[in-house]
């Protein structure tokens, strides 16, 4: 049952939850904002939210100056070649886990667990060191791997979650009624897994979009994505405000759509199952 | 129950995972061990094909007792407890909030998740520019409406600045697993304290915060780990200077900027031990919960 709540509360905590909601998204929705401005405009004092000439010019500046569109394809094939691989590799793992768990089942997803815990710092030059040896500095192969393999304990872990709670009873059902292994796994199993597929996918798509740490270290004029892109506007040059709100509009807006779609996964996804 | 043959297709089925992490555990980890006990200045000209003179502790030693250390020890633990402080309180206070009836409660909650979905360099180059900058950012337009003095945000108060840019990054995802944990609770129980008469305070401490003790001890853990390996909002924020140098950025410094890779090692091989102590506590809560 719900609580009874009277309509002078709820004019309260609604006018409290939206101001600190807007507070919040603040930083984002300058910055928008900003991007259809002049660089005049956006430093302007006072501010200007909505008086002043709509401009599209921003974005064709950053597109022209620094291509952005191949930035933005190497953020695709990294995050979705690194995902694509990991689920393909995570699958068949937290499948045989959660359907003929062992005694040792535990112990390997809590060991998986523990690889994601590894400071990247701590192996920034190994790592580097490899990439020389095998010719895989600033290639997109090279640093797919690296992502795929960051984010692959996650992949499991949110796999395994989801394939538990398939109820086994369906599955003996199924045998009953003369299913084979095959049948069992394409036309039963399978469509029940999809929609955890589906968010597993979504959310390690945003993880590795977002990663920073070896997209700004193992990456050069090639295969650098969208936060090598963003990074290089760290040394201001003159008035950039409007250009840079540009930029890094059209780095989160792809993302932002997909995470507002996976929030749910999310808490899912990055507690490791701990909480649902 | 599993036959035989399952059991070994099952085996076969977790083989490719189980190599691949342990091949990207082992091989790193023992590369980084290895350079911790060698000098290793390619600029001076070692290299590996030369062969590395053995230092055995000496860069471990070496790295504690430079003059940049405990400093670097001081701003994790400052920054990674602040922002920690920041979002669980007010993670806390926004998951109760949201939890509330409001009307488009489903807008307030995207608007409140969506910096989650920034990547760091944009996060940090626009708190930066945007909003901290001591002439055109918001923050100055603010001061000087109110005739104060503009603040230079990330020099003058560089570690708050830190602190501020990360915690909203966090705040969504605390905000969030807190949110969840507290639509778990039963509403009748909280319905029954009302009618015997307990106050909404006494409701929060004797049965909100109880509830969510488990929740928020993850997301501790959790953040702790990500936390200490903050890398972008330093490297295009403050780049390390004004007391921003946190244990990982030295680390990184040592390795990429001085070039110094048996330095930078040992004191990754430190960074790896640090992380490992907090893992071990989110894997017991975690390994608990799998056995329900």
């Amino acid at each position: 049952m719900a609580r009874a709540v009277t309509p002078r509360r709820k004019i309260i905590t609604t006018a409290v939850a939206w101001a600190i909601g807007l507070l919040i998204f603040f930083p984002i929705y300058w910055t928008i904002l900003t991007s259809f401005k002049t660089e005049a405009q956006a430093i302007n004092d006072p501010p200007l939210f909505f008086s002043f000439d709509w401009t599209l010019e921003n974005y064709a500046v950053v597109q022209e100056r620094s291509d952005y569109m191949r930035f933005l394809w190497n953020s695709v094939i990294l995050a979705g070649g690194s995902t694509l691989i990991g689920i393909l590799v995570a699958i068949p793992a937290a499948w045989s886990m959660a359907f003929v768990p062992s005694r040792r089942t535990k112990d390997i997803l809590l060991w998986m667990l523990s690889t994601k815990m590894l400071p990247a710092v701590g192996v920034l030059y190994p790592i580097s060191l490899i990439f020389v040896q095998f010719n895989l500095l600033d290639t997109r192969g090279g640093l797919i791997a690296v992502l795929m393999l960051i984010n692959l304990p996650i992949i499991v872990w949110m796999l395994y979650t989801y394939f538990k709670e398939i109820p086994i009873d369906i599955l003996e059902a199924a045998r009953m009624d003369g299913a084979n292994l095959r049948e069992e796994i394409l036309y039963i199993l399978t469509p029940m897994a999809i929609p955890g597929i589906a968010s597993t996918i979504l959310l390690n798509f945003i993880l590795a979009w977002n990663e920073a740490f070896w997209t700004l270290n193992l990456t050069a004029a090639n295969s650098a994505p969208l936060t090598a892109f963003i990074a290089s506007y760290s040394s201001p040059e003159g008035l950039f405000f409007a250009k840079l709100s540009a930029a890094s509009t059209m780095a989160i807006a792809p993302i932002l759509i997909l995470g507002w779609f996976s929030q749910k996964q999310l808490v899912r996804g990055l507690t490791f199952g701990a909480v649902k | 129950m599993a036959t035989q043959h399952s059991r070994s297709a099952a085996r076969l089925m977790l083989a490719p995972a189980v190599v691949l992490l342990l091949g990207w555990m082992l091989v790193p980890l023992t590369l980084t061990l290895y350079l911790s006990f060698k000098k290793y200045l390619p600029l001076r000209g070692d290299s590996l094909q030369n062969g590395l003179e053995w230092v055995g502790f000496e860069n471990y030693a070496r790295f504690i007792s430079s003059s940049a250390f405990w400093p670097s020890v001081q701003a994790t633990l400052i920054i990674v407890g602040g922002v920690l402080l920041i979002t669980v309180v007010l993670g806390v206070l926004l998951a109760i909030l949201l939890d509330q009836p409001i009307w488009g409660q489903g807008i307030v909650r995207l608007f409140v998740i969506a910096p989650f979905f920034v990547m760091p360099t944009v996060s940090a180059l626009v708190w930066k520019n945007m909003l901290m900058d001591p002439i055109n950012g918001i923050f100055a337009h603010l001061w000087r409406f109110f005739g104060a003095t503009p603040v230079s945000w990330l020099s003058d108060a560089s570690v708050q600045s830190i602190i501020l840019i990360v915690s909203w990054q966090w705040l969504p995802f605390a905000t969030l697993i807190l949110l969840t944990a507290i639509q778990s609770l039963d509403s009748e129980q909280l319905e029954a304290a009302e009618m015997d008469g307990a106050s909404p305070l006494a409701r929060f401490f004797y049965i909100v915060l109880p509830h969510l003790s488990r929740a928020i001890t993850i997301v501790i853990l959790i953040q702790t780990i990500f936390l200490l390996s903050i890398f972008a909002e330093i490297f295009v924020t403050t780049g390390g200077s004004f007391g921003t140098r946190t244990l990982t950025y030295l680390i990184f410094q040592r390795v990429v900027d001085s070039q110094n890779i048996g330095l930078g090692s040992a004191g990754g091989v430190y960074a790896i031990i640090l992380a490992n102590i907090v893992a071990i506590f989110l894997m017991r809560i975690v390994g608990k919960n799998l056995d329900r």
